[in-house]
């Protein structure tokens, strides 16, 4: 007789996804532990201090910092936002269109972002940007994460939907239902795992991008990354120990009002 | 969160279009430069003025090639950048009498191999790169190059390197006593095979984390520029900043006047009011490196004047680094792509 | 593959079938514009003269795929042998891409079944406690893990204090630190698709398997494993990729002793090298191989749909 197996309780897989966070938070204690250092050192203790967090809210590099993790945040979330409705679309078509003319080009077209090493994405792109005179504001940044995070975006998406069974939509479009309604009552909540995956990744992958943006920008505009990779060429000082554990507390805050808003919305439903 | 999100995108479109000002483009390093010098340029004058930061000498060059020129009026690069930059056809020049205070560069500055008369730049910080040791694990003598490239046995394993090439092949060329530029094949073939023998003592190339591997003790002796050195014995005393008689690394970062710059008056106006010396001196004490203007040590603070890593031997052997011709070039690239391979 | 998948129907369902040209169009034009533009131009790039310290002269030559293929000895006048200098970089970026690509997969994948087989609230916590750290730059959390794993750092006190080692473990500067790096840069690129595949799977067919007497890892292989294998090779494209052009782990963990392809390249045109045909030509030559091995897997994914 063979034991009844619960597959969704593998033994052991529990115990790798506590490790798992073990490592991704491990070093991020570290972090926020010396964003919290007397001294100016990442590497000594000296002492607890709120003096990097004073620094990080008064301090002569302030505003540029808060500024840059402003437009950080703005454009990664909307260039996730535009590389997840991209990504969908072109989802939709790869596998619910049935083979059209194109449909291996389009594959490669997709993930080709994913290929190009960033160093040279970022000189042709500047090459590219300013031969046809685009200038280096928000806008310009936008479009090239738009466009790098168009397969980190698509590839969870295409996961969730290859092999998922058209039976639904088909039924709904035999009650009637418009290809659009199909889409969007049926197909999309079904995807909606993967779309909120690809939306996370393009999200991380915007939010950290340093090469390209640091090309493509104009003058005076800062990004969290190209800020922080400037300012660790006069060193590694807890300031910025202190605005990544700013950047995780406002991340919490982030999903901790999602969840909330989340909630409020199902009770009221 | 919606409304919010939509503030945050309409205050950030607000602040860049608000523009009516007249305005100087700078294109430095990041947190090369103090907020407050730059309201008081902006207060003394009216021009605004708006910084974009590059990472290093290099990556300026190539967003200078790729398409950036044209966009700023001043760049900040080091030494042989700047005559890399002139070669390339990117600097624009002045006369003397465009700018009030050039009287003031420092004359040892003047007459610069990267400048020579100063016809596009003028100082703006100036430092040495050669290595330290930590004393507490090793007391023997270290004014010597051998510290790197032929360690005594309790440093081996123990030693970072800078990843620049031109810096770390300098140095290297220096203990050797050869040419920077040399295109001899029997020195070559000696600089590759120093270079590929010492490898192995040494733990790792960095050039952003010289000072943490240092100051964390994870290398026991390691090149580092002054400044930064200076800022790690702040953090770990037992650190020592190294003249060695073969020879040291002096560098200069400069501010230089780019071709096709779209407001080359308010460059000049901005080269001008840095080499007063009164902002000479907060912008080293800013920077903490020494500034290249007469009379502005007044300004400086009185231990980063006194700081062994500011103040060279009298009869140091300073060099800059070269800029190598073509022919000379390729072999250097050939020889760190070989020790890196 | 996919139409093989139990619970799964065909790829080739037709039922959007009028909106192909709207649904594509919107990655076509975006990624033409400002990717497809780029890469043709550093293609062409690769087949120009080099200018000196950066940039080209518009005189066809072959010279940056020579350099590549072909050692002419320090000062250019040797006989030409073959070069292994950058097939060995090659060789070695890809062995320390698909060492980090098979640790993501060996925890990425049973973190991923973890968070899929939660209730729905707790998986969506689950899911952003994954992301959360990414919050912070890549280069703050390289230094982050470089600084845990020194010698005298806290991984190792901790190991020591609990008589577990004895002498630190020698971590840092080595390949296996180069490895933890990129696993550590790039796992939730893992575990996210695994996720999104794993969750649509039917739990009812392996109870039908188990209920059939499949032992556990027998119902893994042949009923788990193709519903989820889009998902796995999703991630391993996700994360294999970017680890190969990858150079903070490299450069902060492993002590940038060596060259990997993303530092070589960069070298070349943002380093004190300037070759950018060169630079082009290396990016060429990766793209190529990397385009080969994904459309290979198209057609053998189109073939197995038919």
């Amino acid at each position: 007789m063979a034991l009844k197996i619960d597959l969704r309780r593998f033994p052991g897989f529990f115990p790798i996804a506590l490790l798992c966070l073990v490592v991704l938070y491990a070093p991020l204690v570290v972090v926020s532990v010396y964003s919290f250092n007397a001294s100016a050192s990442i590497t000594r203790w000296e002492g607890f201090s709120l003096a990097w967090y004073v620094d990080v809210f008064t301090g002569p590099e302030s505003p540029k910092f808060r500024q840059a993790a402003i437009n950080s945040l703005i454009i990664a979330v909307l260039a996730a936002a535009g590389a997840t409705l991209i990504a969908i679309a072109a989802a939709v078509a790869m596998f619910r269109t049935g083979r059209f003319k194109g449909r291996t080009l389009s594959f490669a077209l997709i993930n080709l972002p994913l290929m190009v090493p960033e160093i040279v994405t970022a000189v042709a792109s500047l090459i590219f940007f300013s031969s046809i005179g685009l200038g280096g504001g928000l806008t310009t940044i936008l479009l090239a994460h738009i466009t790098f995070c168009i397969p980190f975006a698509y590839l969870p998406i295409a996961a969730r939907m290859q092999g998922l069974s058209d039976s639904y939509e088909q039924a709904a479009m035999d009650l009637y239902a418009t290809p659009w309604q199909a889409f969007r009552l049926v197909l999309l909540p079904l995807l909606l795992p993967g779309v909120m995956s690809g939306y996370l990744l393009a999200f991380i992958i915007s939010l950290d991008d340093f090469l390209i943006t640091n090309f493509v920008k104009g003058a005076g505009i800062e990004t969290l990354p190209t800020a922080i990779f400037g300012a660790v060429k006069q060193g590694i000082r807890p300031n910025i120990m202190a605005i990544s554990t700013l950047m995780l507390v406002v991340s919490v805050i982030f999903v901790t009002l999602s969840w909330w808003a989340g909630r409020s919305g199902k009770s009221k439903a | 969160m919606r409304t919010l999100l939509a503030t945050t995108v309409l205050s950030a479109l607000i602040a860049t279009s608000a523009q009516a000002q007249e305005e100087l483009k700078l294109y430095n390093w990041f947190e090369y430069m103090p907020a407050e010098l730059l309201d008081k340029f902006t207060s003394e004058t009216g021009i605004k003025v708006v910084m974009d930061t590059h990472d290093g000498n290099e990556a300026l060059l190539a967003a200078l090639k790729a398409g950036k020129l044209g966009r700023y009026d001043l760049a900040v690069p080091s030494d042989y950048m700047v005559a890399i930059l002139g070669h390339e056809g990117m600097l624009d020049t002045f006369t003397a009498d465009e700018i009030p205070n050039f009287g003031n560069i420092e004359p040892k500055w003047l007459d610069v191999p990267f400048d020579p008369g100063r016809h596009s730049s003028v100082p703006y910080q100036w430092g040495t790169t050669s290595f330290m040791v930590n004393r507490k694990l090793y007391d023997g003598p270290i004014d010597t190059t051998d510290i790197i490239f032929n360690p005594p046995e309790t440093l081996k394993g123990k030693i970072n390197v800078l990843d620049s090439s031109g810096e770390t092949l300098a140095l290297a060329s220096l203990h050797l006593g050869i040419p920077q530029c040399s295109t001899d094949r029997e020195q070559l073939k000696a600089l590759n095979a120093l270079v590929l023998g010492a490898k192995p003592d040494w733990a790792s190339f960095g050039s952003d984390v010289a000072k943490d591997v240092l100051v964390s003790g994870d290398a026991a002796a390691g090149m580092i520029w002054s400044g930064f050195g200076a800022k790690a014995r702040a953090e770990n005393p037992d650190l020592e900043y190294a003249y060695p008689r073969q020879g040291y690394i002096v560098w200069m970062d400069n501010l230089v006047l780019l071709k096709d710059a779209p407001n080359r008056k308010a460059a000049l106006a901005f080269m001008n009011f840095m080499l007063e010396p009164e902002n000479a001196g907060a912008l080293s004490n800013y920077a903490r490196y020494a500034p290249g203007v007469t009379g502005a040590e007044a300004f400086v603070d009185a231990d980063l004047m006194a700081a062994p890593e500011t103040n060279p031997p009298a009869d140091g052997n300073g060099v800059f680094v070269e800029t190598c011709p073509q022919d000379s070039q390729v072999l250097y690239d050939a020889i760190w792509t070989n020790l890196k391979k | 593959m996919a139409a093989a998948a139990p619970g799964g129907a065909s790829t080739s369902s037709r039922i959007y079938r009028g909106n192909v040209l709207r649904l594509i169009g919107p990655s076509w034009v975006i990624i033409g514009i400002f990717l497809l533009i780029p890469v043709i131009l550093t293609v062409v790039y690769s087949f120009l003269t080099k200018e000196f310290r950066g940039g080209v002269q518009w005189t066809p030559t072959l010279a940056a795929y020579d350099q590549f293929f072909f050692d002419r000895g320090l000062f250019g006048d040797e006989p030409p042998r073959i070069e292994w200098t950058y097939l060995g970089i090659f060789w070695r970026s890809v062995w320390q891409a698909a060492s980090a690509t098979l640790l993501c997969l060996v925890i990425g994948f049973p973190t991923a079944w973890f968070i899929a087989t939660r209730d729905p609230r707790q998986r969506a916590t689950w899911l952003f406690m994954i992301t959360i750290p990414y919050w912070v730059n890549l280069l703050i959390r390289t230094v982050s893990m470089k600084f845990l794993i020194r010698d005298e750092g806290p991984l190792n006190s901790l190991l020591m204090w609990t008589g577990i080692t004895d002498a630190p473990l020698g971590l840092i500067n080595t390949n296996f630190a180069v490895q933890l790096g990129l696993f550590y840069s790039y796992l939730p690129f893992m575990v996210l698709p695994i996720y999104a595949a794993v969750e649509r799977y039917d739990f009812s067919l392996s109870e039908a398997a188990a209920d059939l007497y499949s032992g556990m890892w027998t119902t893994l292989r042949l009923v788990i494993l193709p519903t989820v294998r889009p998902g796995i090779i999703a991630g391993c494209i996700l994360v294999f990729i970017p680890s190969l052009g990858a150079f903070l782990a490299p450069d902060l963990l492993g002590g940038a002793k060596t060259f990997m392809i993303g530092s070589l390249i960069e070298e070349q045109f943002k380093g004190a090298a300037g070759n950018w045909p060169f630079g082009s030509a290396v990016a060429t030559i990766l793209m190529t191989i990397i385009m080969a091995v994904l459309l290979v897997y198209a057609r053998a994914q189109g073939k197995e749909s038919k």
